[in-house]
Formats: structure tokens, C-alpha cells, sequence
């Protein structure tokens, strides 16, 4: 409970900060915290990769891109009523809707009746993995990790096309470079 | 009296939805494309603790089966969140990508600096 309100504070942070490098690495923080709350969840195989991607590689790649493009956001005297009201409205639905959910922690909650029970006692004879996350993702939901993989497979080729045009388009004049940006 | 304990009962809701709507205010209210993109993930996070908090069983442990344990928590909401986190990191590194070459192009990536450079074509 202490952890998710710090989570809630190092959210504020982030928002209210405006040097950008500080908001890498409040969320950074955040990520890590965010690790923390899921190990006491007993999500540990969740909370080593939120850990490693999350806090390691997401902060990498966002420090990579503040490098190309430069670190300050815009102050800006801004119409900030308005999102501000429909954030609030949304909220209020969502907290209305999550009232009706089961107490947190219940063990009869509907949640635990259906595939998970079967999965906690047939995953060890059906595939002698005592990780039953780790035979979920890998053997029961073979086909969805591989399709995860092939989601990245095509961020990484996008990201690398991306980049790369990037840097051949910067010689020739700006005509070039207008049809690039409309891709 | 019951209300107090309804709130703790769903505090992790509660903090789940204030993530959610931080993370959806940076969004709408930011016009900076990085500070957009860590909303993004703020939202993303958000989802993973909604997914994660039901799976959560008090007195069970971790889904890794051992004989000395008999209440274990749910281990199917892990395996969808793991996928999504991976699948958020690059779809993360794509949008930054893709501010990387806004900047090449319009040598800023703020949102109204942006437009405004739209306007004068």
C-alpha cells in the first residue's frame, strides 16, 4: 500500500517536471517501483522484466532519443481546464466501475475459478516445468509469444528503416526531406 | 465506517486509476512528443498493475509450483503482461523513432511549434 503511493506521488513528479532528462529518470524510479509493487503481487517473473525493460532498456532508448533531440519542454500557457475536467470524468466512471470488482486478495473471486486451476495442477505432469508461468507462456501460449516476437521483429526492422533514412536524407535539400516526413 | 473499508479494499484500484488518468493527462495536456510518450507508458504501466492486482491472492505465493505450498496466485494475468510489456517497449522505441525523424524535419518536437509550421505551407 506504501509502495503504490509512492507510485502515485512519483507519478506527479512526472508529471509537473518539465526538464525532460528529470522525467527519464523519475520514470525510471517509477519503473523500478513499479517492479517492487509486482513482486509483492507475486507477479515475480512480470516484475524482472518490467525491471530489465522498463527501467533498463525503455531508459536507455528514451535517453538516446533526448540526445538527438534536445532536452526542455515548452512552457505554454494552456487550456490545461479541459483535459483536467475529462481526466476527472473518465476517473470518476473507472472508480465507479472497479467498486463493484471483488476485494483485492479474495480467493473465491471469480478470476481464479476458470483456466488458472487447471493450469496449477496439470502444467507439472503435462510439461515438467515447476514455473507455471514460464509453461503458460511457452507451451500452453506457444503461439501468442511467437507472434509477440514477430510484433518486435517489426518494431525493430520499422525503428532501423526509420533511423536510417533518417540519416541519408540529411545531405540533399529540403524537398527530400518533406516526403519523408509524410510517411 | 463501511465506506473506509471498501476504499481499502480497493485501494489498488484506486491508485491503478490515478496512474491511468496521469498518464492520459500527459497525453492530452503535454505538447511535448517525448513527455507523450512516457504518458503512453504511464497508461501502459497502469494497465499492467489492473491485470496484476485480481491475480493476487493473500497468504498464496508465486506461481512456481514447489510441495511446500499449497495456494499459489494466478498465474495466467502474468503471462498476458509479460507479453504486453515487451510488446510496449517497442512499440515505445517505434514512437521514438519516429520523434527522432519529426525533429529531422521540423527542428522541434512540440506539438503547437508543429502545427504552426504546418499552417505556413
Amino acid at each position: 500500500m506504501a509502495l503504490m503511493t509512492l507510485l502515485a506521488i512519483t507519478t506527479i513528479a512526472i508529471v509537473r517536471q518539465r526538464n525532460l532528462f528529470g522525467v527519464v529518470i523519475l520514470a525510471g524510479i517509477y519503473s523500478f517501483l513499479m517492479a517492487s509493487v509486482l513482486i509483492v503481487l507475486d507477479a515475480v517473473d512480470v516484475a524482472m522484466t518490467e525491471a530489465s525493460v522498463g527501467a533498463g532498456i525503455s531508459t536507455v532508448v528514451l535517453l538516446g532519443t533526448l540526445h538527438l533531440t534536445g532536452g526542455l519542454e515548452l512552457e505554454r500557457p494552456r487550456r490545461a481546464l479541459l483535459p483536467l475536467f475529462s481526466v476527472a470524468t473518465v476517473a470518476a466512471v473507472l472508480v465507479w466501475g472497479t467498486l463493484s470488482l471483488p476485494p483485492f486478495g479474495t480467493a473465491d473471486a471469480p478470476i481464479h475459478k476458470h483456466v488458472a486451476p487447471r493450469y496449477l495442477e496439470k502444467s507439472v505432469e503435462e510439461t515438467n516445468v515447476p514455473n507455471v508461468v514460464t509453461a503458460v507462456l511457452a507451451d500452453y501460449r506457444g503461439y501468442d509469444t511467437l507472434g509477440e516476437t514477430a510484433v518486435i521483429f517489426t518494431a525493430g526492422i520499422g525503428v532501423m528503416l526509420l533511423l536510417r533514412r533518417g540519416r541519408g536524407r540529411r545531405k540533399p535539400d529540403g524537398a527530400a526531406d518533406d516526403t519523408g516526413a509524410a510517411k | 465506517m463501511q465506506a473506509i473499508q471498501v476504499f481499502a479494499e480497493h485501494y489498488n484500484y484506486v491508485v491503478t486509476i490515478f496512474l491511468m488518468m496521469a498518464g492520459l493527462y500527459i497525453v492530452i495536456a503535454r505538447g511535448n512528443m517525448i513527455k507523450k510518450l512516457i504518458g503512453l507508458s504511464i497508461f501502459q504501466t497502469s494497465v499492467y498493475l489492473l491485470y496484476i492486482t485480481p491475480a493476487k491472492i493473500i497468504g498464496g505465493t508465486a506461481p512456481i509450483l514447489d510441495p511446500a505450498f499449497k495456494v499459489y496466485s494466478n498465474p495466467l494475468p502474468h503471462v498476458l503482461i509479460l507479453t504486453a510489456i515487451v510488446v510496449g517497449v517497442a512499440t515505445l522505441a517505434l514512437g521514438l523513432a519516429l520523434v527522432v525523424r519529426i525533429k529531422e524535419a521540423y527542428g522541434t518536437v512540440d506539438e503547437d511549434e508543429i502545427f504552426a509550421k504546418d499552417g505556413e505551407q
